[in-house]
């Protein structure tokens, strides 16, 4: 359904996307993982046209583009067909939640005023926001802006959604009510690609995971095989860093700077869903 | 102060009030709305990098800024007539004032695109929508939020700089009370009138301002 075959991206002298190829399928939750750096951010963002790619081609159902260069009429065409969500929400400051939610429609689509709000209320109200349709972004919580976000990213229906970091910018407290909005979208069967640092996210609401470093996939798998059995050296200590620093006691903490290995056995901090 | 000259200010203050009306506060309304409009193209001109546009962009700015805006109104209304363009008091005025304007507010206005986080721009991209598009509905009309408060002190400034059009000959609030006082020879008195009338002018400029800072900030 989406495909991105041998992406290459520089900035100056780095390569952070290294050749990466990637295959989602229809109803797919692929969640990137990987340490900072290693290029999450710059993949989303080369699939989303916001970022050029220096080579790299992008397919999306029938249809394939380059993803250096692409006519304007393409790019409108495909954007319709994508969604993306911010890690810091980036809603209009000067639109309604609402109003949000319908910009796209009513200014991309020329979609008459009353049609683009049905759909508007319809997606609010699925996030739960029925309540909050006429305030603007600064008076919502964190969590309730990205909501509002996540609205918008749906507003065209798209066949494929873009995550990055969907709560890394929020209170802890308010991770929760964004991660149930996004699962319970995979479990309507929403095709969507989410960069996240959420461990337990991955595992529970992700299909398939792939692990990045230094601007390559390192690893991709089912999420099941990705956490329970992972293949490369790198991937088990990644997986086993972060499963456990979290939930860790500070001396333990410690202990696994000086690399003592005495380490308890997975101790998971379960995310609030 | 004898009654003689408390009859002739009562009589003048209506005219001179009467003057501003009719002449300085439209200056300013023309001269403001054109100058903001060149303002926010020349900020645009300069964020979407429009390569000759931008260098114009900066020579207009740079020759602005430099020169004496007295001069400027010399050479549109005494000037240009030398070489077959002719303008009246009231246009030549409007036109030195706007592109004053539009040279002063533009750096204002720039910045103030520029406060817009760039996330919002890129949503709009997303969103489908044009850089231009983006534009109109979601940066500039924050940005003139972020740049009310520099832009009504511009327009206050603006009031204050119509008496400049004195020197060609525009029959504003400055030079009606000269008329009057030269029949009378109440100069002091009547331009310290003539003070009172900007002083009014822009108190209620001032307090417009207030209002409407409030109004918008309950807008967001
Ligand atoms: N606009 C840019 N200009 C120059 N270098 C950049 C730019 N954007 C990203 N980089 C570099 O590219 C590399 C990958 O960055 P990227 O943001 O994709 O990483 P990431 O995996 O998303 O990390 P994180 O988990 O911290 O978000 C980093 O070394 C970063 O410094
Ligand atoms: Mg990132």
């Amino acid at each position: 359904m989406l495909r991105l075959q041998n992406v290459y991206k520089k900035f100056g002298d780095t390569m952070v996307l290294n050749n990466v190829s990637l295959d989602v399928n229809q109803g797919d939750v692929v969640a990137i993982l990987g340490p900072s750096g290693s290029g999450k951010t710059t993949l989303l963002r080369c699939a989303g046209y916001l970022t050029k790619a220096d080579s790299g081609t992008l397919t999306i159902s029938d249809k394939q583009y380059d993803m250096k260069k692409i006519s304007s009429k393409d790019l409108r065409e495909y954007r319709r067909r994508v969604g993306f969500v911010f890690q810091n929400f980036n809603l209009y400051g000067n639109k309604t939640a609402l109003g949000n939610v319908t910009l796209g429609l009513r200014v991309s689509q020329k979609m008459p005023k009353e049609e683009a709000e049905e759909i508007g209320k319809t997606l609010l109200e699925r996030v739960g926001l029925g309540d909050r349709m006429d305030f603007y972004p600064s008076k919502l919580s964190g969590g309730q802006q990205q909501r509002v976000a996540i609205a918008r990213a749906l507003a065209t229906n798209p066949e494929v959604v873009f995550f990055d970091e969907p709560t890394s910018a929020l209170d802890p407290e308010l991770t929760g009510e964004v991660l149930t909005v996004i699962k319970q979208l995979a479990d309507e069967g929403r095709t969507m690609i989410v960069v996240t640092h959420e461990m337990e996210f991955a595992r529970k609401v992700a299909t398939r995971v792939v692990f990045m470093e230094e601007g390559e996939i390192v690893e991709e798998n089912t999420a099941r095989e990705f956490f329970e059995n992972p293949q490369k050296e790198r991937t088990k200590e990644f997986i086993h860093k972060s499963t456990t620093w979290a939930s860790m006691t500070e001396e333990e903490q410690a202990a696994l700077e000086a690399g003592a290995d005495a380490l308890p056995d997975v101790i998971r901090h379960d995310a609030d869903f | 102060m004898n009654e003689r000259i408390i009859t002739e200010l009562v009589e003048s203050f209506g005219k001179l009030f009467m003057v501003g009306l009719r002449v300085t506060i439209p200056l300013t309304l023309a001269a403001f709305s054109t100058g903001l409009f060149i303002a926010l193209m020349v900020a645009l001109a300069q964020i979407a990098r429009v390569p000759v546009l931008r260098r114009l962009v900066r020579v207009y700015i740079w020759i602005i800024r430099c020169t004496p805006m007295i001069v400027q109104l010399f050479i549109v209304y005494f000037g240009l007539p030398t070489i077959g363009i002719k303008f009246n008091s009231f246009t030549s005025a409007w036109i030195v004032m706007s592109l004053s304007i539009g040279a002063y507010c533009s750096e204002t206005v720039r910045a103030a695109i520029e406060s817009v986080p760039v996330g919002q721009l890129e949503a709009c991209y997303c969103d489908g929508l044009t850089f231009w598009q983006a534009m109109v509905h979601v940066i500039v009309p924050q940005a003139l939020r972020t740049a009310f408060p520099p832009l009504s002190n511009s327009i206050i400034g603006l009031v204050k700089d119509t008496s400049l059009a004195y020197s060609v000959a525009l029959v504003e609030i400055l030079a009606t009370a000269q008329r009057i006082a030269a029949r009378t020879y109440d100069y002091f008195w009547l331009y310290l009138e003539a003070g009172l009338i900007y002083l009014i002018f822009c108190s209620i400029l001032t307090v417009a301002q207030r209002k409407a800072e409030a109004a918008l900030e309950r807008r967001r």
